[in-house]
This record gives C-alpha cells, structure tokens and sequence, in this order.
C-alpha cells in the first residue's frame, strides 16, 4: 500500500481515495459527486492536451483538472 | 423555472422542473433554488427522476430531498438504456429500502408514464403514505441532533415538524444561509439563546470527538454516500462487468490526442456543409412561392385602386421584408437546428468542453464555458441562460460578455448565404459548398479563438483572478429520438425565433419603406442615414446601408439581410427577385465587392448581441454596466478587425 497523488495514478489503474486535501466548495463537490473515503477510483481518458483527466468514479466518468486531482491523496 | 400542467384522474396537475442538481446542499445557484423550492415553495410532491444507469450518485439527491420533505416518489427513468447495458433494478427492494414510491418509466414510451402519474396523484391525495427513511449518521452526530430536537420542535410551526431533524443537522454544521432562508420562509427565529447556549454545548463536545467545522460535513455526507452504495449493492445487479465498455470506445476516440480536435471540427463542418446543400433548395421554393403571392396581392390591390403608397408600405415594406426572413432564414435554421440537438442529445457537448478545457484553462477560465459557449450557437440568450452553471461569479460573468463572439441560428444563415455568394461561386457544383463551409468554419474558429482571447484578457485586466476547479461528468452517450428532437428543434427554437424575427420585421419593413420613400430635398430619409454612416462605415469596408441594417437588426440578428436588400432595392435599382441567386446580383450592383462580403461576415459575428440577449444579460448579472460591457466588447473588435482588414486589402489591391 502505498499513498499518492490521484495525478500519478497510471491510466486504468484503480485507486482508493485516503484523503482530500482541499476545502471549500470543491471539496463539497468532489463529496457530492461521492469521492469520499474509501472511494474506488480510476483514471479512464485524457483530453487531448492531457488535461484535464476523466476518472471513473462510482460508475460515472468525472473529469478533474491537474490541479485539482493533485489535492486528492489515494493509495494503492 | 419550466412548467407544464396535465390532467390526470381529473385533477389538474402542474408540473414545475427544478434546476437539475446532484445535491443540495446549495453548491451553486441552482441547487439553493432547487432546495428553496421543495423547501419553502409547499409541493403537493416531489418526483425525483433517476437515471437508472447510475442509481448511486443519484441516490444522492433522494436521500437528500428526503430530509426535506415526506412526499416524494422516486422515479427511475431510462429502464430500457439499463437493459441494453445489462443492468436490473429491483424497484420493489428500492421502495422499501427508501419508503417511498418508487415507479420504474422509459420516458421515451409514453404508456409507461401512466403509472407514475397514478402514484403521483395517490401520493398528492394521501392514498399512498409515505414514510421516507432518514440517514443514519455517526452516533455522535444523532446525539447532537438529539441534544437540539426538542428546542427546534418548539421553535418551529406545527405544519413544519417534519423538518426538524434536517435543520438540527443544518444549525450543527452552521449553514448560516439555510438558517437565513429558513428563518425568512416561516417567519421564525431559530438562533435563540436557548439553542445558542445549546450549539455551543455541541461544539465542544463534537471537538472532543475530533470534528471540527472542516470535517464534520464529510462526515455527514460520507454517512450518505455509505448509505447509497449499500443500497445500491442490494437493489442493482449488473449481468455483466465493464458495462460502459462500448462508451469508453467511442470516448477513446472523440477524446483522442490526435482526432480529438479534428473530429469535433468535422463535425461542426459535417453540420454546416448540410445546412447549406439543404437550404438551398426550399429557400428557393419559398421565395418563388411569396413572389407569386406578391403578384397576385399587387394584382388585388391595383384592382381595388388602392393608393400607391398602401400597397408599397403593405407589399414592398411590410410583405416583402417578413416573406425575405422566412425565404432565406428558415430553411437554414430549420436543418441547423435539429442536427445541432441531435449532437447535443448524443452526450457529445461535455466531450467538447473535455477537449476544450486545457484551452480555457489558459485563458483562466472553466472548460464549462466550452459548454455555455455551444449554447450559444443555438441562441445566444439562452447560452446567457446556461451561463448559470458555472458556480465561479467570475468566470460565470466572463462566460456571459463572450457569449456572443459566437454566431447564434440568427445569424448563421446569414453567414451562409455570403459565404455562398461570394466564396463559395468562386468553386462550381460540390466544390462551392465545400469552400462556403469552409469559410463559413473559418469564420467560427475565429470566434471561438477570440472568445479565448477576450477571456483572457478580461481574466488579466477587470475580471482578475486565476481558474477556479472544473469538475465535469461525462455523461453516457444516448441515442437520440430523432422524431422528437426534430419536432422539437422546430417547434420549441425554429418557430420560436422565427416568429420573433417577423414579430420584428414587419415594423421594420414599414419604417424603411417609409424612410426610403419619404423625401426631404432630394433624398429620402433613408438616404440621409445611410449617407451619414457612408464614411465611417467606408472605412470598415462596408457601406452605410450595411452599418444603418445592423443598427436596426438589433431587435433581431434574422433581419439584417432583408434589410440590406430592402433598402437596395427602395433605393431605386429596380430588380425582380425571382431566386436567392438574384441576392447576390443586387450585392454586387451595390458595388459589394469580396472585401465588402469579408467584413460584413466578420462584422455579423463581431457586433453588438440582439437586444434580447442583452436585456438577458442585464437580468442575469443585475447590472446596466456588464450590459453596456457586453454591447461594446464584441462592437470594438468588429470594428477594428474589419477597418484592419480593409486596410490590409487597400494595401494589396
């Protein structure tokens, strides 16, 4: 088990939320959108440019820009 | 809010659409009017639609607008998308899970939407009993709710016990602009000293157990998210694993690095080159159709020796101008807009906003005014509208000045038809549609491209600030119901705007008959305008009937062209309108030259928005000030870039 940045999760490769580390109404966001502890997460797309990146969260696709996954911690 | 009443079992029923949400938790706008609405505004009930592709998330919502009202039913929409993707719902389980109704429906077959009006109107009339489950939170939390409930029971007005639980949550967590709303709805005083002393009780012993303000609101929602999944782990079974494996195909593809891009241009073009192949044809038919009209009514009116000038306002003034916009405007709209919904229903807007992003991002703002911006070539007053997604006041305000640097369906046709007189002519047979497109694309790239660059530069100078988050989903692709979205284009947006168009120019069409035939001196009043903007509008290239045209095309963008050749045609050159290839000839005989079709193209995307999208704009920002902003943003650019064109032109030619 080891702790990272959702940013460097390989491509469909499946993660499990630890921590989110922002505040505010992101992180209200990211929680209404059910990223929450224990949450199962997987980076599934890249936009052309290679951001922002679409993760597959429970059975939705959910894009989050570079600097905004970097604040959520997962392991794997 | 969008409302529609039926009648069912003999009662009438109306139906009020809240903004979609995920929550309400009152992240954005929408969410505080959703939740103000079941809140305060006393629903007979409530229906929640769900996707049943994607029960958890939503289950979100329910269990959210459970804890603030007891008459809900659940709706689980889309049964048939779940069961092409192997996904069974037991609704039975559900209902009980949740202890409401819930009714399973295929939107898209009607006869399946009898039993959810049944258990709307049994639940409206109490024949069904509700008795929704509530969240369990942490253990802790319910003692805090406990601690608190008896005080907030006295506060609060007998009708509204049942809301106690959900505001002791609420005081708890400090939502002061709840409490406000709450207050102010019932006319109450929740923060007595009493509960104060109490909050403060709470606060401490909460601390104990290590939650604090920044916590204590995942801990709620975590209890719901846990909540949801094992609801849904019980009442969903998928047959089969990796269910969206063919939407993630596609997504590979329209996402790429390398097609990514490319392809969303193609389409665009795809959509364009139809437009103008398709429109050709009924456009023609039209105008030969209103052209014998016009014989025969000028025939009735010299028969009843009615005066010239009646028949001129009536005929040359008033038919001629509304016949022009339905001639030339509506067969492109009507192709324009079906196709453009067909995109918008297959799911492929948010893919463009994905792709898009990283380029908003430079310009420091959110990839959802990709969104707003595609809004925007359907009506920019409804892409003004749309702008209310996005939950940064800052960029929701840049989204709406830029709004317009894209052409709306009232200014495309007339794009179209420039670009296939006078680029487009320069090709023969399918060449000439393919190099009107292209021109044509050229022309939206560029507003695109300038939309970027004003963004930024309005994130750099009066708007500062740096990109907020961007969360979007990626919705599942659908399969349009192309039946529906074709009656629906037409009749709810081609009609709709048409008929503002003709609403506007008949009064138009009278005034310029009127200012082309009234003289004072020598010339027409027409004449007197037209000569006065001559060497202002000389300088972008244009001339003053053009500029005097777009001034008053304010009201609506769909009659600048009719009035350019209404007022050729007062003006004296008297030539007989029998095709729309006979615009181009009367273009020409006015001295149009190609620089002339440029700038005028150039200065249809890049001038001020109609009049309707500005009093939008003034309601959704609340200020005259962004107004007058957003009339001179884009007019400044026009101006410029058409003197800059003409300039350059001058020096070649």
């Amino acid at each position: 088990m080891s702790k990272i940045h959702l940013t460097d999760l390989p491509m469909n490769k499946a993660g499990k939320v630890i921590s989110l580390n922002c505040s505010g109404p992101i992180r209200r966001r990211l929680l209404d959108l059910g990223i929450v502890n224990k949450t199962k997460i997987m980076p599934v797309l890249k936009s052309p440019s290679g951001d922002p990146t679409a993760f597959l969260v429970r059975g939705s696709i959910i894009a989050l820009r570079k600097e905004d996954a970097s604040l959520i911690d997962v392991e794997i | 809010m969008l409302h529609g009443i039926c009648k069912h079992n003999n009662k009438n029923f109306l139906l009020v659409d809240i903004p979609g949400t995920y929550s309400l938790m009152s992240n954005s706008q929408e969410e505080e009017i959703a939740r103000n609405y079941i809140c305060f505004g006393n629903p007979d009930t409530t229906v929640i639609i769900l996707d049943a592709t994607c029960i958890e998330k939503n289950l979100n919502l329910v269990f959210q607008t459970l804890e603030i009202t007891n008459k809900v039913v659940v709706c689980v929409n889309l049964l048939d998308e779940a069961k092409k993707k192997n996904i069974e719902v037991n609704l039975k389980k559900l209902s009980e899970l949740l202890g409401v109704p819930v009714v399973g429906t295929i939107a898209r077959k009607p006869k399946t939407l009898k039993n959810l009006l049944d258990t709307i109107y049994n639940v409206c009339c109490d024949k069904i009993v509700c008795s929704p489950k509530k969240i369990k939170y942490y253990p802790i939390i319910e003692d805090c709710i406990l601690m608190l409930s008896s005080d907030v029971q006295k506060i609060l007005p007998v009708s509204k016990q049942y809301l106690t639980r959900w505001i002791c949550l609420k005081l708890i967590d400090r939502d002061d602009s709840i409490i406000d709303s709450i207050e102010n709805a019932f006319g109450i005083k929740l923060l007595t000293d009493e509960v104060l002393l109490k909050l403060d009780e709470i606060k401490k012993l909460l601390e104990k157990n290590d939650i604090t303000k920044n916590n204590l609101k995942d801990k709620i929602v975590s209890s719901i998210v846990f909540t949801a999944e094992d609801i849904c782990n019980e009442v969903v079974s998928y047959k089969r694993s990796g269910y969206h494996n063919r939407d993630r195909k596609i997504d590979k593809i329209l996402t790429s690095k390398k097609f990514g891009i490319p392809i969303m241009i193609l389409f665009l073009g795809v959509i364009f080159w139809i437009t103008i192949t398709g429109a050709n044809y009924p456009s023609q038919v039209l105008s030969d159709f209103f052209g014998y009209i016009q014989e025969k009514l000028l025939y009735f009116f010299s028969y009843i020796h009615a005066p010239d000038w009646v028949s001129g306002i009536l005929i040359e003034g008033m038919y001629q101008t509304v016949t022009w916009v339905i001639s030339v405007m509506l067969p492109p709209m009507a192709i324009f807009f079906p196709l453009f919904t067909i995109l918008e229903d297959l799911g492929y807007l948010p893919r463009i906003a994905f792709n898009l992003d990283n380029y908003f991002k430079k310009a420091c703002t959110t990839g959802k005014q990709a969104l707003t911006m595609c809004m925007g070539f359907g009506c920019n007053a409804a892409g003004v509208v749309g702008c209310r997604i996005i939950n940064s006041p800052r960029e929701r305000l840049i989204a709406i000045l830029t709004n317009s640097f894209v052409p709306c369906n009232g200014r495309f046709p007339f794009l179209i038809t420039i670009a296939s007189i006078f680029i487009g002519s320069i090709a023969t047979g399918i060449g000439a549609s393919i190099l009107s497109t292209i021109c044509v694309l050229f022309v939206i790239l560029l507003g695109i491209y300038l939309t970027l660059l004003i963004s930024k530069i309005l994130s750099k100078t009066i708007l500062k600030g740096v990109p907020s988050s961007f969360i979007l989903e990626l919705p599942p692709y659908r399969k349009p119901q192309i039946g529906k979205v074709i009656v629906r284009s037409l009749f709810d947006r081609t009609l709709y705007v048409l008929g503002r168009a003709i609403s506007v120019a008949a009064p138009v069409g009278i005034i310029i008959w009127l200012f082309a035939n009234i003289n004072i001196g020598n010339l027409s009043i027409l004449s007197y305008i037209a000569n006065f903007l001559d060497p202002f509008a000389k300088l972008m290239g244009l001339d003053g009937y053009i500029l005097t045209a777009f001034i008053l095309g304010l009201p609506a963008n769909e009659i600048v062209l009719p009035i350019i050749l209404m007022s050729y045609m007062a003006k004296g050159s008297l030539v007989n309108l029998e095709d729309t290839y006979m615009i181009g000839n009367i273009l020409v005989q006015n001295g149009w030259t190609i620089l002339t079709a440029i700038n005028v193209m150039l200065f249809t995307l890049l001038h001020f928005p109609c009049s309707t999208t500005l009093l939008t704009i003034k309601k959704e920002t609340g200020s005259w000030k962004w107004m007058f902003i957003s009339f001179l943003l884009p007019t400044v650019c026009g101006i410029v870039l058409c003197m800059c064109t003409t300039f350059l032109y001058n020096l070649i030619v």
